[in-house]
């Protein structure tokens, strides 16, 4: 689910950051939990939530909220996983699952704002073509130096040519950019995900220092 | 600053004063890392306490146990807003380690596999309040979590508590570590809340 936020004050962020979104009850109980931002805009800030089944906030944010709600945020934060235009001219390998995909959003919407030519390639795993959080946008931004692989694991849309099923090492191998290219690499998913991609990246051949990761969940 | 949020009620639980603000109980054990999780073994673990004088203190993983490992049990606190209570540890105390290291400065640096590092001021980790953890609820800590040994530091925010301890190098001047630069409180106490600066 998407949730756009009108925030007049808001300077703008960098590509990857996140804010905490902070809820308050009547008696004064707070929840707070921390979400990657989509975008990089002045004034907005667009959230992709994913809503947990026994979540407290999710499912507040994706059943509750209507238009003209204020919510209390506060960020941008986080300065490590993030992409900076003309940063460096090596390639860029962002590694997706699920809702990990809305940091990794932002920085292809960057890329592209920055008019930068560095190669960017994002593989995104997700269970089925309904579960795609901004396919319209993703499919907007591909080009020559922007390209999208799905991974579905558990249903392709129609006329899908590809296999379906859970992202292996092979097929790593074969859609990301070659180690020997030096590429820096952006893996947002579950632990689990992550994890798992990240050793198959080291086997594969790419440094550890060029594998930045952020996950959510328990193992 | 705070105002009621339209709608919000949030899921009731008994209040819990061993809760710091801003904090969710949870029950299972998030994971959060910067990276890929290393690959370290106890056959050739080797940790290293360097001292002012550029001394290096050396321990196996033999040597480690040898010093004498004890059951904690302790809450753990994360800066992105869980927290875990009650929590079985085992591990060897820091007093151990730093029984016959001269230490007049007043900071560590902890140095990881991998290349994290967090700082950490020498007296939080002395006198009962750190140890080198090997073991979480009754099991060996998995590599995700910092294993085969992690620091432990359950009073400050857990990214002060390194996964996959290799070291910790006394030094004069409280320098930041890995989050320390990248916007992290240099010192991390849940009570104050002290996430970023």
């Amino acid at each position: 689910m998407r949730l756009v936020l009108d925030v007049p004050t808001w300077p703008g962020n960098e590509a990857g950051t996140h804010v905490d979104v902070r809820l308050t009850a009547p008696d004064g109980y707070q929840a707070t939990r921390s979400y990657s931002v989509a975008t990089s805009d002045r004034g907005r800030v667009v959230l992709g939530i994913e809503e947990l089944p026994d979540g407290e906030v999710s499912p507040f944010l994706v059943r509750e909220v209507r238009a003209g709600d204020k919510l209390e945020i506060h960020g941008p934060l986080g300065s490590y996983f993030l992409w900076r235009p003309g940063q460096s001219n090596r390639p860029v390998q962002l590694i997706a699952g699920g809702s990990g995909v809305v940091p990794l959003h932002a920085m292809a919407a960057a890329h592209a704002a920055a008019s930068d030519s560095t190669l960017f390639r994002l593989v995104y795993s997700v269970r089925t073509p309904a579960h795609v959080y901004f396919r319209d946008e993703l499919a907007a931004l591909a080009g020559p130096s922007f390209t999208v692989d799905y991974v579905y694991t558990r249903q392709a849309p129609p006329g899908w040519g590809g296999t379906v099923g859970r992202l292996t090492r092979d097929s790593l191998a074969s859609t990301t950019i070659a180690p020997h290219e030096r590429p820096r690499i952006f893996v947002c998913g579950s632990t689990r995900f992550a994890e798992t991609v990240a050793a198959w990246l080291l086997d594969l051949g790419h440094s550890a220092r060029d594998i930045l990761t952020e996950r959510y969940g328990g193992k | 600053m705070s105002f009621a949020t339209r709608g919000f009620a949030g899921h009731r639980r008994e209040p819990d004063d061993r809760l710091p603000p801003g904090q969710t109980l949870v029950q299972r054990w998030p994971v959060l890392s910067a990276g890929p999780t290393p690959n370290v073994h106890t056959d050739t673990w080797d940790f290293v306490i360097r001292d002012e004088s550029g001394t290096e203190h050396h321990w196996s993983w033999e040597q480690l146990l040898a010093l004498g490992v004890e059951d904690v049990t302790v809450d753990i606190h994360c800066v992105t807003h869980w927290s875990k209570l009650d929590m079985s540890w085992r591990g060897v105390s820091l007093d151990k380690l730093f029984e016959n290291v001269e230490a007049e400065y007043d900071y560590v640096m902890a140095r990881s596999y991998g290349g994290y590092t967090t700082n950490v001021p020498l007296e939080d980790l002395l006198d009962g309040k750190a140890w080198i953890a090997i073991e979480a609820e009754g099991e060996p800590l998995d590599p995700e979590h910092g294993g085969p040994a992690r620091l432990l530091v359950p009073h400050l925010y857990f990214w002060k508590s390194a996964k996959w301890i290799r070291g910790l190098t006394v030094m004069p001047t409280n320098d930041p570590g890995f989050w320390e630069q990248y916007g992290y409180h240099i010192y991390g106490d849940p009570w104050k809340e002290e996430r970023y600066w």
